[in-house]
């Protein structure tokens, strides 16, 4: 019986409307041109309606003048400069306030989470209390307990509270000494900046001799000494290049120095008390995730308590504790937007108010700043996923 | 579907223009029943809400004056709490009908924001409030001083102007509502709080120790507060404006809440015009030929509206010195109702 070749289809000729690659195709664009038109109907539905309402559009705004004064300005500002520049002081000032916010609050976050795994009773006590107590309660009412409750109960200007070391606090903030660079401080940068690259390559090296040798070099002190060592005796070799500017007593306040205002403090102390009891819960999860098994293993090798969180415990609970953590950056970002509420100039309060207010431009002030705070997101999302992939579990 | 997407597309491209086109806010808020009136959150005198959630004030009762020319019943207004920031979004966006919350008039508020004032209830002033401890007595003095203000209003840049133009360093602090600036004053943060001099009569009252603070003598700005309304609607902008002018005409006219019914007999030719004894003014503006009676029933005339509010008599202690009438030495004059 021999077996009959099939024959091979003949190619159906199909109409061109029923051929599914360009059926498909066509209900893509459809759709596509839909959104387009729709788009383009809101924008132009806006811009309409907005030049029939004789209200002001477009971004000739940038470049007039602001006319108001902001507390806080970390480049040159004043009422004569631009609306532009209102906008990137405001900015600034939301990266600094994030900035130093995210920094301590990592910080509080990881020490408050490591004393709520302790043994100690007391201590894991005191950190869950903690914990419950800046998780539940509202971050608005955090920002004005520290701000009315804390600050706004320090002594006036003229009563200051002296501190050594011509250090003054008072209910206008902080007020520290200023250093001034005077001619020839470079060579103290360049000298620190020698350090770190000598105390980097003797870590590096220690690291390596252990590896090969089993024994350790004191890879660690060297680096230390070597980067408060070389700078200091740059500085007295240089003729000790750096001044100071002392805080006196004006008329209304204590002037010269460097300020610290009490919003700045509030936010800052605010925004770091709060988002710690979140990063604390992570850190606690991330360590708990790590079976009981690796650190038994790791204390019948003979590594210490201290080397075993550190060296076994800790890198695979940062698998853990990564993720959620770049979300917590992310709204304490967002968050420092209440800064208004406390007077804190940020970009929501210089921009999206203040400057809103005197151009009437609500759409373009929102779209500029919800664009602003999109790119804070991203910008952090991407540096924490890389940080994610560096320390996540590489399998082979 | 094809006939599904060509009525998406028709749909879409008419949106563009049905929303331009909208009935006038005469017909809305009698619709409605009742008037949606942008108010001041809390500035005894001028708008602030009592403990049993009763609105008072000079602002307040312009809101009830239009009301009871509409509805012959001060009573039918909503009143929404705006701050100084949020007020002109409102009002553009159709939030509220009316806003008369010492707004002041200015050239760029009403080329650039689609608004319009429809008159002048209150000739005030930007002032500077300072602890008498500090020894100052004149805003002259206040070079180096830290500033408290509220965001949003004319004063941010009123402050602005006066220390450029006399050449003297400050500090300001800006917070998004006066109940927080004044908070921040009153516990030390400024040497100084700014805002109309008005609204430093009313907020020094709420302060822990009223009498420890002064209001200094300069005057450094002109802030003509008054109501007003969206552009566009120009029957609407007629009647808030000759509301506002028909209590000052009673004033001038001696028509008060007491002798009201009285005065509907005067044989005074323009009384009789004012009170629609005569004549179709109310009808002219979409309204009751009685329309001021309606509103004088409510809240009595300008003069009565002011000492019930922030007069002599009251706490706030205003004299009417630029808001007396024109023929008493002051700045206010309504064009006769003819």
């Amino acid at each position: 019986m021999s077996v009959q070749a099939l024959p091979r289809p003949a190619k159906v000729k199909v109409v061109f409307y029923n051929d599914p690659k360009i059926r498909s195709l066509f209900f893509q664009l459809v759709l596509l041109a839909i959104v387009l038109l729709v788009l383009w109907f809101a924008y132009d539905n806006t811009v309409y309606n907005l030049k029939k309402r004789n209200i002001a559009q477009g971004f000739a705004f940038w470049n007039v003048e602001a006319g108001f004064d902001i507390s806080q300005t970390l480049i040159p500002y004043s009422a004569a400069s631009s609306y532009g520049q209102a906008f990137w002081v405001g900015l600034l000032n939301t990266l600094l306030v994030s900035s130093l916010s995210i920094f301590f609050a990592t910080v509080i976050g990881i020490f408050i989470g490591v004393l709520r795994l302790s043994k100690n009773w007391i201590v894991s006590r005191l950190a869950s209390f903690y914990i419950e107590l800046f998780r539940n309660v509202p971050l608005l009412l955090v920002l004005y307990f520290w701000y009315g409750a804390v600050l706004g109960s320090l002594p006036e200007p003229r009563d200051s509270i002296a501190i050594p070391g011509d250090i003054w606090l008072n209910a206008r903030g902080l007020l520290i000494p200023r250093p001034v660079f005077l001619p020839g401080f470079w060579m103290v940068a360049a000298g620190f900046i020698v350090a770190i690259l000598g105390a980097f390559f003797a870590v590096r090296y220690a690291r390596q001799k252990q590896a090969a040798t089993g024994v350790r070099p004191p890879g660690g002190v060297l680096a230390t000494a070597l980067i408060i060592g070389l700078p200091l005796i740059v500085y007295f070799f240089a003729g000790q290049p750096l001044g100071l500017d002392l805080p006196v007593k004006g008329r209304f306040n204590l002037t010269g120095g460097l300020n610290l205002a009490p919003e700045l403090v509030a936010m800052v102390v605010g925004l770091s008390t709060y988002t710690a009891a979140f990063i604390a819960e992570s850190v606690r999860a991330g360590v708990v995730a790590v079976s009981k098994g690796q650190s038994e293993a790791s204390h019948s090798l003979g590594l210490t308590d201290n080397q075993t969180l550190r060296l076994v415990v800790m890198p695979q609970a940062l698998r853990v504790i990564v993720p959620p953590l770049n979300s917590e950056f992310l709204s304490l970002t967002k968050n420092s937007s209440l800064g208004v509420s406390i007077g804190y100039p940020d970009l929501v309060n210089v921009f999206t108010g203040t400057v809103l207010n005197q151009t009437g431009q609500a759409i373009e002030m929102v779209s500029i700043t919800m664009l602003v705070y999109l790119t804070f997101s991203l910008l952090t999302s991407a540096f924490m996923n890389w940080f994610n992939k560096r320390v996540a579990l590489v399998e082979r | 579907m094809k006939k599904i997407i060509a009525a998406a597309v028709v749909a879409a491209a008419s949106f563009g223009f049905v929303t331009a086109a909208s009935a006038g806010t005469l017909d809305n808020v009698k619709a409605k029943g009742q008037l949606v009136c942008g108010a001041n959150p809390g500035t005894a005198g001028f708008g602030v809400p009592d403990e049993k959630g009763n609105w008072t004030g000079l602002d307040v009762e312009y809101c009830r004056a239009i009301a009871a020319a509409i509805f012959n019943d001060g009573t039918k207004v909503k009143f929404v709490p705006l701050s100084s920031k949020d007020r002109f979004t409102a009002l553009a966006s159709g939030e509220v009908d009316v806003l008369v919350r010492n707004s002041t008039w200015t050239m760029s508020r009403e080329t650039t924001l689609g608004v319009i004032w429809a008159g002048i209830n209150f000739y005030d002033g930007q002032g500077f409030m300072v602890n008498k401890k500090l020894n100052v007595k004149s805003a002259a003095e206040l070079g180096g001083a830290t500033i408290c203000v509220q965001q949003g209003t004319t004063t941010e840049l009123n402050l602005a102007d006066y220390f450029r133009a006399s050449n003297m360093k400050y500090q300001v602090v800006t917070f998004g509502s006066s109940e927080e600036a004044l908070k921040a004053y009153d516990s030390g943060r400024c040497d100084s709080y700014t805002t109309d001099r008005s609204g430093l009569a009313a907020d020094r009252l709420s302060m822990s120790k009223p009498d420890d603070h002064i209001i200094l003598p300069e005057v450094i700005s002109k802030e003509p507060l008054g109501p007003l309304v969206r552009q566009g609607d120009d029957q609407w902008l007629n009647l808030v404006k000759w509301v506002h002018f028909a209590l000052l005409t009673a004033e001038e006219d001696g028509i008060t809440q007491a002798n009201v019914d009285q005065m509907l007999k005067s044989d005074n030719p323009e009384i009789k015009r004012v009170l629609g004894v005569e004549g179709k003014f109310g009808e002219s503006l979409g309204l009751s030929n009685a329309w001021v009676v309606q509103i004088i029933k409510s809240v009595g005339n300008y003069g009565e509206m002011f000492e019930r509010n922030v007069g002599p008599k009251t706490p706030i202690q205003l004299a009417r010195s630029s808001n007396a009438l024109w023929n008493k030495g002051g700045l206010q004059y309504a064009p006769p109702i003819r």
